[in-house]
């Protein structure tokens, strides 16, 4: 029988089966923060057990960090101390770190692809559930616990019990106005929160053959949201070029031989699935969410459905709408532009495009705010700044942000957020913030006309 | 890691489905560099209002209800792999969670904490909470070796299942780093060989 793209990286990282029990997965590639690893390094400390391989750890700060004014102090004495333990543990252990205002900076899932850290054929973890990011290449790769942030630390390898296969097909071509966003925000509408839960993920289909690289990335970011572990997209020539030249990536003498193994990685032609799902490219629509999980989600031309439990019921309370409820024509006051599924230059670029020439909205406050310090970077290059500050945007420094609102970047309590990131959940931008997840595009166009608007009709 | 036997104790209900950790330990709190404390802080936006009072409406702030056993709706740990939420949950005093569906992040966090994730079916778990809202002080039991779960005075029983290894792991106290540090020569010559 044939084997799935995750069948063959799985079985390349097996070190060993325990009888009746889990596997030991070995672990190419561990990224930090300072939010999930302090215990983990305390743990280690404690048990007098050395960091087993420094050099396959890399570290970044960005969870808990200010988007404004990085080369100042840091006001908040926590994260000021969560910010110091990451760097002083780093240094104590030789592990590379990319602290605030270093130029490779950024969100840990924006800064690790776009320095070539991620390659297909990889094991990659990291202490945070949007590492399914990294799915994007071809590679393993999922979010773990901090117990387990330890375990990698101590032995490079996790012990794991080999998760169910789950394709997700899309094939058809998306309409105008329907981005990766999109497409992920349909699927997990259509399978649901915890379709996923048990499963690795792969991607396959046409929409994703012709998905550049930042769009496969947003779609494996948000696998999670619907309880995968992981998700996956079979690398190719897309995948290749983009690596190819980066800081981390394999050198021009070893790139073909590497090449060459990656695509043997594709699932092969008879591997069979646990679970198939296919969806038709033009049925999506631009997509928003209107509850408190991400699967609550309807296309731009729908309305709220009219179901009668306990929990969709306390959700729509929490967001303040009503059944049967369009959200065409909602007035919005906050957009977010940013986090681990929409803050590459493509995404702003996008933004851009559709701002280009037109003003923000005067009740709108809207924070653009890039994923990395090189994103930063190349929206200055490329003038997109320009274009932003022309409008009225803000433009902020890279971080996590308003994506959970860890730091100041909070939504007010009762405000609605258009946000291109990835949860929706009670409270996730800040107490009593209601948000809506949408594109980039959607969010642009939120914050352009202080309203929700059905794009796919100002495009056609 | 604290090891796990049996319990015998009462059940507080929340009969919510989707429960995502950011609500069981929301982002602010993340901020902490060690393990302990959380507890004050689980379900801190369901327990008290913006402005500091009490949510009396909420079931942990409901006197009638206590216990060490929380059992939950469809889907419980969903979303951010934050650990924080299993160190809440045991720092409130929680010793077990039952809930139809587990997600996979939370599930496997728990187990490494010593907190111990039962699933049940959809039916049973509609039963349970409907014994609980019924007589608050009706003990549940738990036996892990034997892998069930019991409400004697109502002769309601289940089996549930669990990893052989993730079992014994928490009958004893083990937990994973121990294993994995014993592996190192496997994890050398693995190094030493690998085909990639």
């Amino acid at each position: 029988m044939g084997r799935t793209l995750f069948d063959k990286v799985w079985d390349a990282h097996l070190v060993d089966s325990i009888e009746n029990g889990p596997q030991i997965l070995y672990i190419d590639k561990h990224l930090i923060h300072e939010v999930t690893s302090p215990q983990a390094f305390a743990e280690l400390e404690a048990r007098n057990i050395p960091i087993y391989r420094p050099d396959q750890i890399v570290a970044t700060a960005d969870h808990n960090t200010p988007t404004k004014d990085q080369h100042l102090p840091i006001k908040d004495a926590l994260s000021k101390k969560q910010l110091e333990q990451l760097t002083s543990n780093c240094e104590r252990n030789n592990i590379t770190l990319y602290q605030l205002g270093h130029k490779y900076n950024g969100i840990v899932h924006v800064m690790a692809p776009e320095l070539g850290i991620t390659q297909p054929g990889m094991t990659i973890v990291c202490g945070d559930s949007h590492t399914s990011t990294h799915g994007a290449f071809g590679s393993i790769a999922f979010g773990i616990g901090t117990s387990q942030v330890a375990q990698v630390f101590a032995s490079q390898s996790l012990l794991l019990k080999k998760p169910k296969s789950l394709r997700v097909n899309v094939n058809g071509k998306l309409k105008k106005g329907v981005l990766p966003k999109d497409v992920i925000l349909y699927i997990i509408a259509k399978i649901g929160t915890n379709a996923g839960t048990g499963y690795f993920c792969e991607y396959a289909g046409e929409v994703f053959e012709q998905m550049s690289m930042e769009g496969r990335m947003t779609v494996c970011n948000m696998s999670i949201e619907m309880g995968a572990r992981g998700g996956m997209i079979a690398p190719d020539q897309t995948t290749f070029d983009y690596i190819q030249g980066r800081k981390f990536a394999p050198d021009s003498k070893d790139f073909e031989s590497k090449v060459a193994y990656w695509k043997t990685l594709p699932s092969d032609e008879d591997a069979i699935f646990d679970k198939e799902y296919y969806f038709d490219a033009e049925d999506i629509e631009p997509m928003l969410t209107y509850g408190t999980n991400p699967g609550m989600g309807i296309k731009i031309s729908e309305s709220i459905p009219e179901l009668s439990d306990a929990s969709f019921e306390k959700s729509l309370k929490y967001m303040d709408f009503q059944k049967g409820q369009s959200l065409i024509g909602k007035p919005i006051n906050f957009v977010f532009i940013g986090s681990c599924t929409n803050s590459r230059i493509e995404d702003f670029r996008v933004a851009a495009g559709f701002i280009k020439g037109k003003q923000k909205a005067s009740n709108v406050t809207a924070w653009l705010v890039p994923g990395s310090k090189q994103v930063e970077a190349q929206i200055i290059e490329e003038g997109l700044k320009e274009i932003f500050d022309d409008a009225g945007f803000e433009l902020r420094q890279p971080g996590c942000s308003a994506c959970l609102a860890m730091n100041d970047d909070k939504i007010p309590q009762g405000e609605y957020c258009v946000s291109t990131s990835n949860r929706n959940f009670e409270g996730r931008q800040g107490q009593g913030s209601r948000t809506i997840l949408a594109s980039p595009l959607m969010a642009a166009a939120t914050a352009v006309e202080g309203k929700i608007i059905d794009i796919s009709k100002q495009l056609n | 890691m604290k090891k796990f036997t049996t319990l015998s104790s009462t059940a507080i209900p929340l009969s919510i489905e989707n429960v995502d950790t950011d609500q069981i330990i929301p982002a602010r709190f993340l901020k902490a560099t060690d393990r302990k404390g959380f507890g004050e802080n689980a379900f801190r936006d369901w327990r008290y209002h913006k402005d500091g009072s009490v949510n009396s409406d909420f079931v942990l702030n409901n006197n009638i209800y206590s216990g060490s056993i929380l059992v939950a709706g469809d889907n419980f740990g969903c979303g951010s792999s934050r650990e924080h939420a299993a160190w809440a949950l045991s720092d409130y005093g929680f010793k077990v969670i039952i809930s139809s569906f587990f997600a996979d992040i939370f599930k496997g966090n728990a187990l490494n904490n010593g907190l111990l994730p039962i699933q049940v079916s959809e039916d049973f778990l509609k039963s349970l909470l409907q014994v609980i809202e019924e007589n608050p002080s009706m003990l549940l039991q738990v036996n892990l070796e034997e892998q069930k779960l019991e409400v004697e005075d109502v002769d309601l029983v289940t089996s549930f299942e669990i990893d052989a290894y993730k079992k014994t792991c928490l009958i004893n106290g083990y937990d994973d780093i121990d294993y994995l540090v014993n592996q190192k020569d496997k994890i050398e010559a693995f190094e030493a060989q690998k085909m990639y």
